[in-house]
C-alpha cells in the first residue's frame, strides 16, 4: 500500500517536471513577444531592447527555465508582464472565483444526475428512464454558453433578477457572490449532469447483473435496499473516474462560460495572458492546470481504494 | 377584569406601533440613496488595461482608466481636440522655436502629498526621455536637449531641433506627470494630480476611482464620489450588463450590429459619435505589384467604401480618403480623389501590366471589424479580376511579429488608434515600406512651426498625396458608439484622443 503511494507520489513529481520542460517549450515556440506588445507600434527599437532587458527577455532560453524552475520550487512564481504583480497572487485570486464555481457545478450535477441516472437503471423502460434519456441527450448537446445566454436573457434582461455578469468579489458578501455564481454554476452543470446521468445509469444497470446482487436479491432483500446498499455503492467507482474528469474540466475549460457571464476566473486569466503573450503567467497557469489533472487522478485513484475492498488487495 | 384583558392589547399596541416604525426606518433606509442624486457610475470597458501606467506602456486602454482622472499632464487635450493648459498654466516659444518656458500651477499635490513644482515636472520628462525609458512614445522628447528649473513654478525646455507638435505631444496620456516618490509603483497603485484617486483593482473584474477631495483645481473638481471601471470582453455580455442596469454606461460600445436593441429603450440612449480610429489597408509598397502606383490607385477605385462600412460595421462610421479624420486640423474630405469606378481601376491595372489581375493575400486581425472588411474587398476586387485569400492572423502578437517587425506581408487591415500619426508614412522603416521625400518633406515642415494654421495647410498638402499615392487603402474611421444612461451626462461623444474623462460626468436629478 505504501509501496504503491511513494511509487505513484514519484510518477506524479516526475510527470509534473516533463510537463513543465514541455510548457516551456511550447510557450516559446509561440509567435510574438510580450515586449513589443506592451510597447505598442510606435516604440523604437532601443527601448524596446531596454524592456526586453527588464523582463529578462534578453536572456537564453535555458537559463530562464531554470530560473522559472527554481522560482516555481520556491514558491515564487514570477511576476505577470502585463499586471506587474505576482503571478501567485493572480492566480489565488482567480482560483477564489473558478473554485467555488466549479463545485458549485459539480453538486449541482451530482445532486441532478445521481437520483435521476440510479432510477432511470432501476426502472429501465419506465418514465423515469425516458425522462433522463431525453435530459440528457439535450443537456449533453446543448452548448454551455448557450445556456448561458439563454439565461441571461431571461433572468437577467427580461424579469432584472439576476446579475447579467461579473462578480463583486467574496468581500462584498456571501450572497452577492454566490449569486454571482448561481447562473454560471447552472450553465456549466448541466452538460456535465448529462454525461453524469448516463454513466450512473449504466454503472447502476452493469452492477444490477452482477453476482453479488442477484445473490441479495435471491437473499429476499427489498428491492430499495439492493438497489441503494448494494448496487449503487459498487457503481460508484465510473461514476468517481467522470466526476474527477469532470472537475479538471471545470476549472481548465469554463473559459467561454466565465467570459459570457464576465468572470473573472482562471480560464479568462489563462486566455487574457495568451493574447497579451504574458508568457510568464501562460506557463504558471498551464502547469497548474497539468499539475490539477495529476492531483485528481491521484485522489480519484485513492478513492477506488477507500471505496472498493478488492481493490484494496490488488494493490 | 377590565385591566387584565387590556394588558395584552397594550404590549400587542406597543409591539406593533415598534414594528411599525421599524419598517418605516428600514424604507425610509432603502429610499434614501434611490431619492438623493446618484453620485457614483458604473461604466464599461471591453479591454481591461495592462498596468495603470501610460508612460511604461501602449495599450490605449490604460489612459482610457487614467488620463485625466488620476493622471494629468502640462497641457491637456480637450473634447474637440485643442490643446488646453493644466499642471502649466501658460507657456512661452522662442521665437526660433528653441526654448520653450512653462509656468506651472501652484500648491498642487500628488495624491500621496508629494508636492508638484518644477522638480517633479523635470523629473517625469527625465524619466520618460532617459536612457533606460520604455515610454511607448520616447520619440515625443527625443527633442529635449535640456530641461532647467529656475524656481519651483518655472520649467524651461531646450530643444535640439524645432518640434511644432511637442505642445500636442505634451498632452498625451504618455506625457503625463507622475510623482518622483511614487513612479515605480503607478503601474499597480497610480499616484498623480487629477480629480479621481486610484481605490481599488480587482483584477480581469473591475477599478475602482474616488473622488480626490483636496483637488487643485475647484473648476474641475469630480462630481462623482465613485467611479467603477468594469472590464467586459464579450459584446452580448456588454449588452446584457446594460439593459440589466449593472452598467449605467459603454463610452465604447464593441458591437455595431446590437447598437439597434437598444433602440426604443426607456433609459438608455446611444450616441455615435468619431474616434480617431482609422481603419486602413496597408500595402506593402516595397513589394510587387504593390510598388506599382497605378495598381495601388486601381484596387481603391475597386472599392467603394460605403458598402464596407456597411458590411464591416453595420453602416455606422466615416469614409476617408487619407490617413487623417475629421477630428483632426486641417480635415480635408479626401473620398473623390480615387472614388468608386470599376471601369477606371480595370484600365489602370491592364496600364501597369495586369489585364488580368493577380492574386495576393491578406493578413487580417481577429478583431470584428478586420476580417468583415476583408471579406467585402473580397467581393469587390474579384469584380476586377483580383483574386484575394484571407489569411486569418492574431493579432497583436502573430501581427505584430509578421507584419510591424517583420514586414513580411503582401496586404493587412487594422485601424490605426493613435491620434494625428500621419507622421507613420515618413517612418523608416515602417510596415507600409513607403518612401517618398517630398511627404518626408511636409512632415519635417510641420515640426519647423507652431502655428496652428501653417500647421493646418501643411497637413492639408500631407493628405493629398496620400490620398493619390494609396500606401494603403483607406477606408473609414470607426464610430465611437456610445451607450449610456439618459440621466448622464458629460461624457464625451467624440474621441480625439482614446479617453474616458469623468471630471465634468454628472447625473441629472
Amino acid at each position: 500500500m505504501i509501496a504503491l503511494l511513494s511509487r505513484r507520489l514519484a510518477g506524479l513529481a516526475i510527470t509534473l517536471l516533463v510537463v513543465s520542460l514541455v510548457i516551456f517549450a511550447v510557450m516559446d515556440l509561440l509567435p510574438g513577444d510580450p515586449a513589443s506588445i506592451m510597447l505598442g507600434t510606435s516604440a523604437s527599437p532601443e527601448t524596446l531592447a531596454a524592456l526586453r532587458h527588464e523582463l529578462g527577455l534578453d536572456q537564453p532560453l535555458l537559463i530562464r527555465y531554470g530560473q522559472w524552475l527554481a522560482g516555481v520550487f520556491s514558491g515564487n512564481l514570477g511576476q505577470s508582464y502585463t499586471y506587474g504583480v505576482p503571478v501567485a497572487g493572480l492566480i489565488v485570486e482567480r482560483l477564489a472565483v473558478t473554485l467555488p464555481l466549479a463545485m458549485i457545478a459539480i453538486v449541482l450535477s451530482v445532486v441532478i444526475a445521481l437520483p435521476l441516472g440510479v432510477l432511470a437503471a432501476a426502472r429501465r423502460g419506465g418514465i423515469v428512464d425516458a425522462i433522463a434519456t431525453v435530459f440528457s441527450q439535450i443537456s449533453i448537446a446543448v452548448p454551455a454558453f448557450w445556456v448561458a445566454l439563454l439565461l441571461i436573457i431571461l433572468f437577467s434582461t427580461t424579469l432584472g433578477l439576476m446579475p447579467a455578469g461579473g462578480f463583486p468579489g467574496w468581500d462584498a458578501g456571501l450572497l452577492p457572490a454566490l449569486q454571482a455564481l448561481l447562473m454560471p454554476a447552472v450553465a456549466l452543470a448541466l452538460p456535465q449532469a448529462g454525461v453524469l446521468t448516463r454513466v450512473a445509469r449504466s454503472a447502476v444497470l452493469d452492477t444490477m447483473h452482477e453476482d453479488f446482487a442477484r445473490t441479495a436479491v435471491a437473499k429476499g432483500l427489498s428491492r430499495s435496499t439492493v438497489l441503494w446498499r448494494h448496487v449503487v455503492p459498487n457503481a460508484l467507482v465510473p461514476i468517481l473516474t467522470i466526476l474527477g474528469l469532470q472537475f479538471t474540466f471545470l476549472v481548465a475549460g469554463a473559459v467561454l462560460v466565465e467570459n459570457v457571464f464576465n468572470l473573472p476566473g482562471l480560464g479568462r486569466l489563462a486566455l487574457q495572458a495568451l493574447s497579451q503573450r504574458d508568457i510568464i503567467v501562460m506557463q504558471d497557469v498551464v502547469l497548474f492546470f497539468a499539475g490539477l489533472v495529476i492531483v485528481m487522478n491521484f485522489i480519484v485513484d485513492l478513492s477506488y481504494l477507500a471505496i472498493d475492498p478488492r481493490m484494496r488487495k490488488a494493490a | 377584569m377590565i385591566k387584565v384583558s387590556l394588558a395584552p392589547s397594550a404590549r400587542l399596541m406597543r409591539r406593533l406601533s415598534m414594528g411599525v416604525a421599524l419598517s418605516a426606518g428600514i424604507m425610509m433606509l432603502a429610499l434614501t440613496p434611490a431619492e438623493a442624486a446618484k453620485t457614483t457610475l458604473n461604466l464599461g470597458m471591453s479591454v481591461e488595461p495592462a498596468g495603470l501606467d501610460p508612460t511604461i506602456a501602449a495599450p490605449v486602454a490604460i489612459g482610457q482608466v487614467t488620463w485625466q482622472n488620476i493622471f494629468e499632464g502640462l497641457v491637456s487635450i480637450d473634447e474637440t481636440g485643442k490643446v488646453q493648459p493644466q499642471l502649466a498654466k501658460s507657456w512661452d516659444i522662442s521665437p526660433d522655436g528653441l526654448t520653450y518656458t512653462f509656468k506651472l500651477q501652484t500648491s498642487v499635490k500628488f495624491h500621496d502629498g508629494e508636492a508638484f513644482d518644477s522638480t517633479a515636472a523635470k523629473f517625469a520628462l527625465d524619466r520618460a526621455r532617459g536612457k533606460d525609458s520604455v515610454n511607448p512614445q520616447k520619440r515625443f522628447f527625443a527633442s529635449i536637449a535640456s530641461i532647467e528649473t529656475p524656481d519651483a513654478e518655472t520649467l524651461v525646455l531646450h530643444l535640439s531641433s524645432p518640434t511644432g507638435s511637442l505642445i500636442y505631444w505634451l498632452g498625451w496620456p504618455a506625457s503625463i506627470m507622475v510623482g518622483p516618490k511614487s513612479a515605480a509603483d503607478d503601474k499597480t497603485t497610480p499616484v498623480g494630480t487629477g480629480p479621481f484617486k486610484f481605490s481599488t483593482w480587482a483584477k480581469g473584474d473591475h477599478v475602482e476611482l474616488i473622488k480626490n477631495a483636496d483637488y487643485w483645481n475647484k473648476d474641475g473638481a469630480a462630481k462623482l464620489e465613485k467611479v467603477t471601471f468594469r472590464f467586459i470582453n464579450d459584446p452580448q455580455a456588454q449588452a446584457a450588463a446594460l439593459k440589466s442596469g449593472d452598467l449605467d454606461a459603454f463610452p465604447e460600445f464593441a458591437a455595431p450590429e446590437l447598437m439597434s436593441s437598444f433602440d426604443g429603450d426607456a433609459r438608455l440612449a446611444t450616441k455615435v459619435g468619431n474616434t480617431e480610429l482609422k481603419v486602413v489597408a496597408g500595402m506593402n509598397n516595397a513589394r510587387k505589384p504593390f510598388d506599382d502606383k497605378r495598381v495601388r490607385q486601381a484596387l481603391m477605385m475597386a472599392i467603394d467604401r460605403q458598402t464596407v462600412i456597411d458590411g464591416a460595421w453595420s453602416g455606422l462610421g466615416t469614409a476617408i480618403g487619407s490617413h487623417y479624420t475629421p477630428n483632426d486640423p486641417g480635415y480635408q474630405d479626401m473620398t473623390g480623389v480615387l472614388p468608386y469606378n470599376v471601369e477606371k481601376a480595370k484600365a489602370l491595372l491592364t496600364e501597369a501590366g495586369y489585364p488580368n489581375g493577380f492574386t495576393f493575400t491578406i493578413k487580417s486581425p481577429q478583431m470584428a471589424y478586420a476580417p468583415r472588411s476583408a471579406q467585402v474587398m473580397q467581393a469587390m476586387l474579384a469584380e476586377i479580376g483580383v483574386t484575394v485569400n484571407i489569411e486569418p492572423t492574431e493579432f497583436p502578437a502573430k501581427w505584430v511579429k509578421d507584419v510591424m517587425t517583420s514586414r513580411d506581408y503582401d496586404m493587412t487591415i487594422v485601424a490605426h488608434a493613435e491620434p494625428m500619426d500621419i507622421d507613420i508614412y515618413s517612418r523608416d522603416p515602417y510596415y507600409f515600406n513607403y518612401k517618398n521625400p517630398a511627404f518626408n518633406d511636409l512632415m519635417k515642415k510641420v515640426q519647423e512651426t507652431a502655428d496652428p494654421s501653417e500647421q493646418a495647410k501643411i497637413y492639408g498638402e500631407a493628405q493629398k498625396i496620400l490620398a493619390e499615392d494609396v500606401p494603403a487603402l483607406y477606408l473609414f474611421v470607426m464610430p465611437k458608439l456610445g451607450v449610456w444612461d439618459k440621466k448622464l451626462k458629460g461624457l464625451w461623444e467624440n474621441e480625439p484622443i482614446p479617453s474616458n474623462v469623468l471630471s465634468n460626468v454628472s447625473w441629472d436629478e
